[in-house]
């Protein structure tokens, strides 16, 4: 192999790989706050394509992103409200199945909103791709590079130094204290699944122009980016850009290797690694403090 | 910490659940006044899932044929009832279709499905229950070898591949990358390209595949970009082959792009965007009505289906809206002749000769039950967003 291609797929990988790490980061969020696994993640980040696509066509695209992003939001926080708040004195478990019902209801609605077509959206600066040591990247990449940059710096400063961040790590850590401190865990709750939104909704609008959008796209992302988290150790944030770059670098480099059907099986990649972490390393590459997280169950 | 493993185990279960996905069938609409003498027919399309753009234009232009035949006066003063099922483009749906149509709605004959996946698992049951199925999917190995109850009337898919291996020894370019989705008609159509190259003279120098719900084909065309490929060909129906167009461009591939007749449709035209240009596929007549000649015993035919289908419904035509016309139209001309009694319908496609469609003009034969050959097809390009035929 030459290096080119070497190098071609390397920034394929983290193309790809940037986006399972948005969404792992979602998954964080939501998990450090709650412990519950959001499974209708991957449909936040198909509704922030899909709005995307709807607003791009009404105004230009500076605009229509963070509306687009803000639409999102606000779908989270009706399904916080609407789906888990009432349940919130249930058990973990059954948190999770009304998360993965929402997804149904989320993919159910944008179907009946948008249709079954597949959307594209134009690249943010051109479609004009660079060259690089004889591989090409496209502008839309280092878009996404770029953002996931943003997002991870955002939440690094947003949970050590603001109030409101560290209030949410007090509640992630120890929910009962926290709560006898005058922190408003519900409020802690939605605002976890504000952010988490968010966090999908940029991610599926940065990746939109790359690949298409349709009311079917959310379970995939969630399967890879959950996959990603737990590859990371869940609930770190570190593990989940780490665990997202190394599933999209692995997926990259499975499909490209070199006897028939490799890239047929492209897909199973995450799925394998998934099932390999659940079953020799729970915790991750860098989680250890899964034994306490235990305590919640 | 086990029970934490099992309790995560048990989610991925689910969330695999969640990722291959459930879907729900809708029921089969009824259309046409019924009556204890109508003409029951039945239809399968893939309307909602991957194949969308195939079933939709589909089931529109069954629709709409149903209502002017019954304003007419319905087939020798039979009404004609086509019920239609939606498959959703999977196997299992179509299997289950398929058997509601024979044995509850007690079908004279089943047109469609729109996929060659799904025909194939329903071939064994048009065998079983006798009954005729016209498919509107184009791979070969549905007709070869020949079934007795099953026609196709796309035209063949090794014959779309037979006119692109001349186009391309035309051009002096021998060396083909191909590129083919892993569905039914993507796997039939790599058959067909592999096995058709050496007496062409092609050789095939990449051989890349990738799933219907793939979204990046990055890694799979920069395999191909790294060989000494003179010309891609990209064999699918899904959303995906626009994808393929797209990546191809932006990974700087400057070779002639093939595109099988799946691409009949130009919402693909629409998602590829500019990347589209200058992609070179054959299809039917039915893309370039306005320039096929006066004399062609076609253009009658051609010209009032684009004007009839593009006033109702303010889209344009699409050579899968085609062959729903055709597959319907020539079951049609078999209850006029002989009633609904299956196995006569049968016998009367078998020996049709001369029947003019929007693919071409058939002739059926016991050993052809596809009725098409490479005449059918012209070679279009896309030029300024629209499907342009090849001078």
């Amino acid at each position: 192999m030459e290096f080119s291609e070497i190098l071609q797929y390397i920034f394929a990988g983290i193309k790809i790989g940037s986006i399972y790490a948005m969404v792992a980061l979602g998954f964080n969020i939501i998990y450090n706050t709650t412990g519950i696994i959001n499974f209708a993640q991957g449909e936040f980040v198909m509704l922030g394509g899909m709005f995307m696509v709807t607003l791009s066509k009404l105004m230009p695209l500076g605009v229509a992103f963070p509306i687009a992003v803000l639409a999102v939001v606000a779908v989270g926080c009706v399904f916080e409200r609407a789906a888990i708040w009432p349940a919130r004195g249930a058990s973990v478990i059954t948190l999770i199945m009304i998360t993965i019902g929402g997804s149904f209801l989320l993919k159910g609605a944008a179907m009946l909103v948008w249709g079954k077509s597949s959307f594209a959206l134009r690249a943010f600066s051109t479609e004009k791709p660079i060259m690089i040591s004889g591989a090409t990247i496209q502008p839309q990449t280092l878009w996404i590079i770029g953002v996931l940059a943003i997002v991870v710096i955002f939440l690094a400063v947003f949970f050590k130094f603001t109030l409101t961040g560290k209030a949410m790590r007090a509640c992630a850590a120890n929910r009962a204290a926290a709560s006898l401190s005058g922190i408003s865990v519900e409020r802690m709750v939605l605002l976890s699944f504000a952010l988490s939104a968010g966090i999908g909704a940029v991610a599926g609008i940065v990746i939109t122009p790359v690949t298409l959008v349709d009311y079917t796209c959310g379970p995939s992302y969630a399967m890879k980016g959950f996959a990603a988290a737990v590859l990371g150790g869940l609930g770190v944030s570190t593990g989940a850009v780490v665990g997202g770059l190394t599933i999209g670098l692995m997926e990259c480099f499975g499909a490209a290797l070199r006897f028939e059907g490799a890239s047929t099986y492209k897909d199973g990649i995450a799925l394998v690694v998934l099932l390999i972490f659940l079953c020799a390393k729970p915790s991750g590459i860098f989680g250890r403090a899964a034994i306490s997280q235990l305590k919640k169950f | 910490m086990k029970r934490f493993c099992i309790a995560l185990t048990a989610l991925v279960i689910i969330a695999l659940v969640l990722v291959t996905g459930c879907r729900k069938k809708e029921e089969g609409l009824e259309m046409g006044p019924s009556g204890p003498a109508a003409y029951k027919v039945g239809a399968m399309f893939a309307v909602t899932g991957p194949a969308s753009w195939l079933g939709e234009p589909e089931k529109k232009t069954v629709e709409m044929l149903v209502k002017q035949i019954n304003k007419a006066g319905g087939i020798n003063g039979h009404p004609l009832k086509v019920i239609v099922e939606d498959t959703t483009g999977m196997e299992a749906e179509t299997v289950n279709a398929m058997k509601k149509l024979i044995d509850k709605d007690r079908v004279c004959a089943v047109i469609g499905p729109s996929r060659s996946g799904t025909t194939m698992a329903v071939i064994n049951v048009a065998q079983e229950r006798e009954v005729p199925l016209i498919s509107c999917a184009a791979a070969a190995v549905i007709v070869q070898p020949v079934k007795k109850w099953v026609f196709k009337v796309p035209q063949m898919d090794s014959d779309c591949v037979a006119r692109i291996y001349e186009y391309m020894k035309e051009k002096g370019w021998t060396k083909a990358a191909i590129i083919t989705g892993t569905t039914g008609f993507g796997a039939a159509g790599r058959d067909q390209l592999k096995k058709l190259a050496p007496e062409h003279g092609i050789q095939i120098v990449a051989d890349e595949t990738y799933g219907p719900k793939d979204t990046d084909m990055t890694v799979q065309l920069t395999k191909i970009k790294n060989t000494d490929a003179q010309a891609l060909i990209n064999w699918s129906i899904v959303p995906g082959q626009s994808t393929v167009i797209k990546n191809a461009r932006q990974l700087g591939l400057t070779m002639p792009l093939f595109q099988s007749h799946g691409f009949g449709n130009i919402q693909y035209v629409k998602l590829a965007g500019e990347a589209a240009e200058g992609v070179l596929f054959p299809a039917g007549r039915l893309l370039s009505v306005e320039g096929v000649p006066e004399d062609d015993p076609q253009k009658e035919v051609l010209t009032k289906y684009k004007k009839d289908y593009e006033t109702t419904y303010s889209e344009d035509v699409s050579t899968f809206g085609g062959h729903a016309y055709d597959a319907l139209m020539v079951v049609v001309d078999a209850l006029k002749a002989v009633g609904s009694n299956k196995a006569k319908i049968r016998d009367y496609i078998e020996n049709k000769k001369g029947f003019v469609g929007t693919a071409g003009v058939f002739d059926f034969s016991p050993d052809d039950h596809c009725g098409l050959d490479k005449t059918a097809f012209v070679m279009y390009t896309v030029k300024g967003g629209k499907f342009v035929p090849v001078k």
